[in-house]
């Protein structure tokens, strides 16, 4: 049994302040009952014997520090996930991409990269990945360097698959893996379009110019200060026409920047840059 | 607001799995128009079945019924219902938050996340119900609600459509109440609030 109630809010404070004060992790404006349940995830899950001692760990255990990180950023994804929202970029939104000479894609906080072979997929079968290239970010290096192995459990692909032919896919889908005892590692030509980095979206700044912006459930952990400043960010990331897609339950509406874009469909999260 | 010297409810969590949703859909129809607290709904589903919920609540009470968004204020006279595929986290500041973390028990939402964050929030101006189901989610967080001071109701196994779920709470906590169907929406009437 794991018990949510053992490290109390001022501690919780107090790690979140160790973490900035230390290496520079700035988790003050995420959302407080999601990083308090975390952070008792954790505690109970590596069964420290007391505050102090987890404290300690964390501030001295490089190692343990990277997982402190990994598992407080809920480093959860899925291929196609919703795949009525994948039909609508395949259907609505890579057509005009397909337009631009060089198409270039940011998925920031891509956790293990599910998201961005799925986007792989969808280029490659409409004749665009040779032109695209792909920009995977995530706070945590750790999944990213998952993510660059594009090496995902077997027992997730009858699930991905279903997802896949919902989401408009027509091939065989196990055609983008080779299957290696319980693993299934994806095709290179898909990964070779992906270029990993490490990018805070609390304090990094924006790196480029995209047609298309994808974060995904990473805006529901923040609150309504660091979704605004990420929104700035991300209007400053985007060309002019350029996509912005968000998670299913997150929106743009009531932002500063929702009166430059139109959301392209009434059912998915996806807007368009129109000025 | 206290009635009869009671402290007034801020918040009613209801939680189930199969089994659960004809309980509520029973119930509704008898709450009193003029409830004012907040419902929060968490119901295992499959991911498909969407607004389609809201509606068939909203068609068996004259109460708001809508999906919880986030960073929504949880305001009283109102319905929540858990979204799927997230859990559905209480904010100290009386909002939602979403997560998509780990299944629990393979559950998202999970009733056990709903009803420990809102423990820890609303504390014992709480009323957490768990209803029918074949999953053992649920019941840390009523131990979760009760640790707190809230109010526990698990339904009656024996008047339950599956028993599985009001089980398993029995055998890690002793409500404050076991409950039948019929009687929720006579309780849920009489709480101050
Ligand atoms: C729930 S996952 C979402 C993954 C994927 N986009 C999806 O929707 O399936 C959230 C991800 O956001 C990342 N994240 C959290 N805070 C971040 C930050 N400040 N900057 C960049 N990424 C962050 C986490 O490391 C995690 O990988």
């Amino acid at each position: 049994m794991i018990d949510y109630k053992v490290v109390q809010d001022e501690e919780v404070t107090v790690l979140l302040d160790d973490l900035l004060e230390l290496y520079g992790y700035d988790f003050t404006n995420y959302s407080k009952a999601s990083i308090k349940r975390r952070v008792n995830r954790l505690f109970s899950l590596d069964r420290f014997p007391s505050f102090a001692e987890f404290r300690y760990r964390i501030k001295n255990d490089p190692g343990y520090l990277r997982r402190f990180i990994e598992q407080i950023t809920v480093p959860v994804t899925e291929m196609f996930r919703d795949p009525a929202f994948y039909r609508t970029l395949r259907e609505e939104v890579l057509p005009i991409l397909g337009t631009y000479p060089l198409i270039r894609i940011w998925h920031a906080g891509c956790a293990t990269g599910e998201e961005v072979y799925s986007m792989a997929i969808m280029l490659k079968e409409a004749n665009l990945l040779h032109k695209s290239l792909l920009y995977a970010t995530d706070i945590n290096p750790e999944v990213l360097e998952r993510a660059r192995k594009g090496i995902f459990p077997l027992s997730q692909m009858k699930h991905y698959s279903e997802n896949y032919i919902s989401s408009g896919g027509k091939n065989d889908f196990s055609s983008y893996y080779s299957a290696n005892y319980d693993m299934a590692k994806f095709d290179t030509v898909l990964t070779g379009k992906m270029i990993f980095a490490t990018h805070n979206l609390v304090s990094d700044r924006s790196f480029n110019e995209f047609q298309l912006i994808l974060c995904r459930n990473v805006l529901i952990y923040f609150d309504k200060d660091l979704q605004a400043r990420v929104f700035q960010l991300f209007d400053e990331s985007l060309d002019n026409l350029g996509f912005l897609a968000l998670g299913s339950k997150e929106t743009l509406r009531f932002s500063a920047i929702a009166s430059k874009f139109k959301q392209v469909s009434a059912k998915e999260k996806i807007w368009r840059k129109m000025a | 607001m206290e009635k009869d010297g009671l402290k007034k409810v801020e918040a009613i969590l209801i939680g189930g799995s199969a089994g659960s949703l004809d309980v509520i859909l029973r119930m509704l129809p008898d709450l009193r128009r003029d409830l004012s607290l907040s419902i929060i709904i968490i119901l295992h589903r499959s991911t498909t079945v969407d607004n389609t919920l809201v509606d068939l609540l909203s068609s068996r009470t004259s109460l708001m019924v809508k999906e919880a968004e986030e960073k929504e204020k949880i305001l009283p006279g109102i319905i929540y219902i858990a979204p799927p595929d997230y859990h559905l986290l209480v904010e100290n500041d009386r909002s939602f938050s979403l997560d998509f973390s780990e299944k629990i028990l393979y559950s998202r939402p999970a009733i056990d996340v709903t009803f420990q964050t809102a423990a820890d929030v609303y504390k014992s101006f709480l009323v957490a119900i768990l209803l029918s189901g074949a999953n053992a989610d649920g019941s840390e967080g009523l131990v979760a609600v009760q640790n707190a001071g809230g109010i526990t109701i698990v339904q009656d196994p024996a008047d339950a459509e599956i028993n599985y779920m009001p089980h398993q709470a029995l055998l890690k906590l002793t409500p404050a109440h076991i409950m039948k169907k019929a009687d929720l929406a006579g309780f849920i009437n009489r709480l101050p609030f």
